[in-house]
């Protein structure tokens, strides 16, 4: 379906709803639809980028198919999300390449695997540790362009989405309140605190929130790891290989755990979940990135295992190509979520302060 | 099969529910009989939002205080005092403990919704609405051993004596019989068998749409009054509001609710005016508009609205229909433009000061010299564009039900049935005889649910 369709049918969906309101406690979206009559496509843009798919609605709705008003709004809203994930995004050649397409997604993967492979022949190494497989100068010059683009397109994809849906100057108490949302994961603990109904019909379950969550600091602590590393190497002088007890280790090895149980539960949860109450047509694209992410957090674990054996410069291409995939793929994957629903909140704590300072 | 069940309850709803999970948590084997399929499953429970509750100081989502006098005195007022008391009092006492029965059993409750403040002392609303709450009731008896069948259809309980001695049911089709020692009915009223309503109304009943589910039919309670099981209440009487004339026949629920009469003027087919649109607020005048379109040729009415009042109410699920003239406006309802022309302009004749306007309060803007007159908000309709909705009558529920005392049990002349209990919407005649207040129907297929589960496990078990 095209963008218009796509739209056209949320708010369809969304005019059913703003007649009805019994869903209003369970998340942001329906405090925030139900403040206006008509929607705009920007509106509706920001309601699809406020909802995290927990499906409470859905399984609560008594209009949902058979019924001839056929409501499936987490279906609805994650299409509307996608579309619009993908219309912002730059450079357009690749936008739609990967939400959809899970082999794009491998296939950068392997691309990455054999980009570090070849590097390691080519350039080699002339250091310690890992440096002695693939020189500390080759990975800076591999790895700072593959973090630059895709943090300059997310930036251009942002700035698209702040014009779309109508957003205003940010102000410090936007922030507070849109990151303490987020930082708790508060709608994903639905409007009773009870979480999702995701792997198991209407049974509400913290499972998604605590996966979500194990994903999300996972993730947070490698790359606060990573971030460590730098500032010892360029801050400090101290270069790795890095013993257990310094800050790297002691950030990267509970980070990966947690990203790699975090992923592998995840897309236990994904198969478990009804695929067409979400996007149907990203179900394989949202998969591959899930078993990245994983295999990246994985992989950095084994490396960390068996640094010291034979299987070190296999291990480390593997891994150096999954983190290379997955952060040259953010801005066109299911990573791109974290960036547009922070700013979906922010922009819902100014409409909130609009409407509190008008009453 | 047959041995295995104590009780059979019969629907699929808020009281069988509440049945069938006190009867199993007293100990008995317990089969639900719901004959909509699982994805319809739960009446009109599932399009419900909240209910009313007695309570003092606040309590969950509830503010202040609903004591049980006030309750009463709403009762009394909404039935103009065809309330019988001493069933009254008991529903209005027990609702005070429901709130927490129904959060032990999963039901999650919500601040009032916006639009609702009004309800925020005396209704709890449900988190996602009343088909939550039916879910989360189904997960709840699961776990307590409760079996249900879907699309199983009740025909027939054989009366002998003073005992059912055999329930009859048809599923996929098929006949089957089983012979529980106790069965609870929560089958809801007959709105949905619209031959029933047209033998009970006359032929405008045809035209009536039913606001809830399909499956009320009424096919227990017709097949017990046969048998000459007492019943409670007129089968012409039934609770009926003025809804969106585009809503589907069965099943729209809440959202085909149109809340803009006083905002409008209303016409007839032949663009005639016929009752004060601005008698009252809206809340206290909902329920009376169904009757008067029910009596219009046709069963049709149609509100018209100019633009400056047009975000003045809950917008409904279908857009008005809009034009840049009356006549467009005419044209496109069907209605005679020349007529429309004329009884607007009589009304905007008759208009007065509209300074004191205010869509909130009874302001007292009306007009004068007009029969029959708009007693509030009367403002000119002159502002193009103007919007039009088609009004029809659409069906909650029939009154019309079976007899009970204050332990659910029905009855014949005789006296009491020993194992036959009811609750819910198909006995709630015998506490309001006309009239109906919000949330209370849920108050009653809770209460009366609950003591029929559990009269009926005390009799299976004794
Ligand atoms: C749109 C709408 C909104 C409403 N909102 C509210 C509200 O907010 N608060 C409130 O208190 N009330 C509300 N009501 C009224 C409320 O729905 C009823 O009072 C209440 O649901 C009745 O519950 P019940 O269990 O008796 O009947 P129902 O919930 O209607 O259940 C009857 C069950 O019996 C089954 N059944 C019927 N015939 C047979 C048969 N022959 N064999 C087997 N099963 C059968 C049906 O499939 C159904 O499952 C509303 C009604 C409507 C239509
Ligand atoms: S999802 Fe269904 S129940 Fe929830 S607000 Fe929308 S229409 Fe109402
Ligand atoms: S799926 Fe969950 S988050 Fe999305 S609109 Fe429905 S209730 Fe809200």
């Amino acid at each position: 379906m095209q963008t218009l369709d796509l739209i056209q049918e949320a708010r369809r969906q969304a005019g059913i709803c703003n007649a009805c309101r019994y869903c209003e406690g369970y998340c942001s979206v329906f405090p925030s639809m139900h403040a206006g009559r008509a929607f705009s496509d920007g509106d509706i843009v920001q309601l699809a980028n406020l909802c995290h798919n927990c499906r409470g609605c859905y399984y609560a709705c008594q209009y949902t198919a058979p019924h001839e008003f056929d409501l499936n709004l987490p279906a609805a809203l994650a299409e509307v999300r996608r579309d619009s994930w993908e219309s912002f995004a730059w450079p357009q050649l690749l936008a739609r390449r990967f939400h959809t397409h899970g082999g794009a997604v491998a296939l950068v993967s392997v691309l990455g695997f054999a980009l570090i492979l070849w590097a390691i022949r080519g350039l080699g190494g002339n250091g310690d540790g890992f440096y002695a497989t693939l020189s500390h100068t080759a990975m800076v010059a591999i790895f700072v362009p593959a973090f630059l683009l895709p943090s300059v397109s997310i930036g251009i994809g942002l700035r698209r989405y702040w014009r779309s849906v109508g957003g205003q100057r940010v102000r410090l108490s936007h922030l507070m309140t849109a990151f303490g949302k987020a930082v708790r994961m508060k709608d994903l603990a639905a409007g009773h605190g009870e979480g999702c109904n995701f792997e198991d019909e209407d049974r509400f379950s913290h499972a998604r929130r605590y996966a979500h969550q194990a994903i999300l600091y996972g993730f947070l602590l490698c790359f606060a790891s990573t971030s460590a590393g730098t500032a010892m190497h360029y801050g400090f002088d101290l270069h790795a290989p890095y013993g257990f007890w310094s800050l790297p280790k002691l950030l990267g090895v509970p980070g990966g755990i947690l990203l790699t149980i975090g992923c592998g539960w995840m897309a236990v949860l994904k198969r478990q979940s009804d695929p067409a109450l979400g996007d149907v047509r990203a179900w394989g694209g949202e998969k591959a990135f899930v078993l990245l992410l994983g295999f990246a957090g994985l992989s950095g674990l084994l490396l960390y295992g068996l640094g010291q054996t034979p299987l070190m410069p296999a291990l480390l291409a593997l891994h150096l190509g999954a983190v290379l995939a997955f952060f040259l793929l953010t801005p066109f994957t299911k990573m791109a979520h974290g960036f547009y629903r922070s700013a979906a909140l922010i922009r819902d704590a100014q409409r909130i302060d609009t409407a509190d300072r008008k009453n | 099969m047959t041995e295995r069940y104590d009780i059979a309850v019969i629907g699929g709803g808020n009281a069988a529910l509440s049945a069938a999970m006190t009867a199993a948590e007293a100990g008995a084997r317990v089969l639900i009989l719901e004959t909509a399929p699982k994805a319809y499953r739960g009446g009109n429970s599932r399009h419900t939002r909240n209910f009313r509750c007695m309570h003092r100081g606040p309590l969950g989502p509830l503010i202040d205080d609903y004591t049980e006098e006030e309750y009463l005195a709403d009762l009394l007022q909404v039935t103009g005092g065809k309330t019988d008391e001493q069933l009254a009092r008991l529903a209005i006492r027990t609702s005070k403990d429901c709130l927490s029965w129904m959060q032990d059993r999963g039901v999650r409750f919500q601040p009032p919704l916006s639009g609702t403040l009004s309800l925020a002392r005396t209704n709890a609303f449900f988190m996602g609405g009343g088909k939550s709450l039916v879910n989360a009731y189904y997960r709840t008896a699961a776990k307590l051993g409760v079996d249900v069948l879907y699309e199983a259809a009740v025909t027939h309980l054989e009366l002998q004596g003073d005992r059912i001695a055999r329930v009859d049911y048809t599923h996929r089709s098929e006949g089957h019989s089983l012979s529980p020692k106790a069965v609870v009915v929560a089958s809801g009223g007959f709105q949905a068998d619209i031959d029933w309503l047209t033998r009970a109304w006359g032929p405008a009943a045809q035209n009536f749409l039913i606001r809830g589910t399909p499956y009320n039919r009424g096919a227990v309670l017709a097949d017990l009054l046969d048998q000459g099981v007492e019943s409670i209440g007129d089968a012409d009487q039934c609770h009926a509001v003025a809804i969106d004339g585009r809503a589907p026949k069965y099943d729209g629920g809440i959202v085909t609710r149109l809340d803009c009469v006083p905002f409008s003027i209303v016409v007839n087919n032949n663009a005639e005016r016929f009752y004060d649109e601005g008698e009252d607020v809206w809340p206290k005048r909902y329920a009376i508009w169904g009757r008067l379109v029910a009596a219009q040729p046709d069963q049709v009415g149609h509100a018209i609205i100019d633009a400056k009042s047009i975000n003045l109410f809950m917008p409904s699920v279908f857009p008005p229909i809009k034009a840049g003239s009356l006549e467009d406006l005419a044209g496109k309802m069907g209605l005679r433009a020349d007529k429309l022309r004329a009884t607007v302009e009589k009304f905007n004749a008759a208009c007065g000061d509209t300074s004191a306007f205010h869509p909130t309060e009874l302001d007292g803007v009306a007009t004068t010299g007009l029969n029959p007159p708009k007693t509030n908000w009367a403002r000119p309709i002159a502002e193009p564009p103007f919007y039009g909705y088609s009004l029809r009558t659409g069906v909650t529920f029939t009154y019309l039900g079976l007899k009970v005392d204050d332990r659910a049990q029905c009855r014949t002349a005789e006296g009491p049935i020993q194992n036959l209990w009811a609750a819910g919407e198909t006995m709630a005649g015998s506490i309001l005889g006309q009239g109906y207040l919000a949330g209370f129907g849920m108050t009653v297929g809770t209460v009366f649910g609950r003591i029929a589960g559990a009269e009926a496990a005390k009799h299976a078990d004794p």
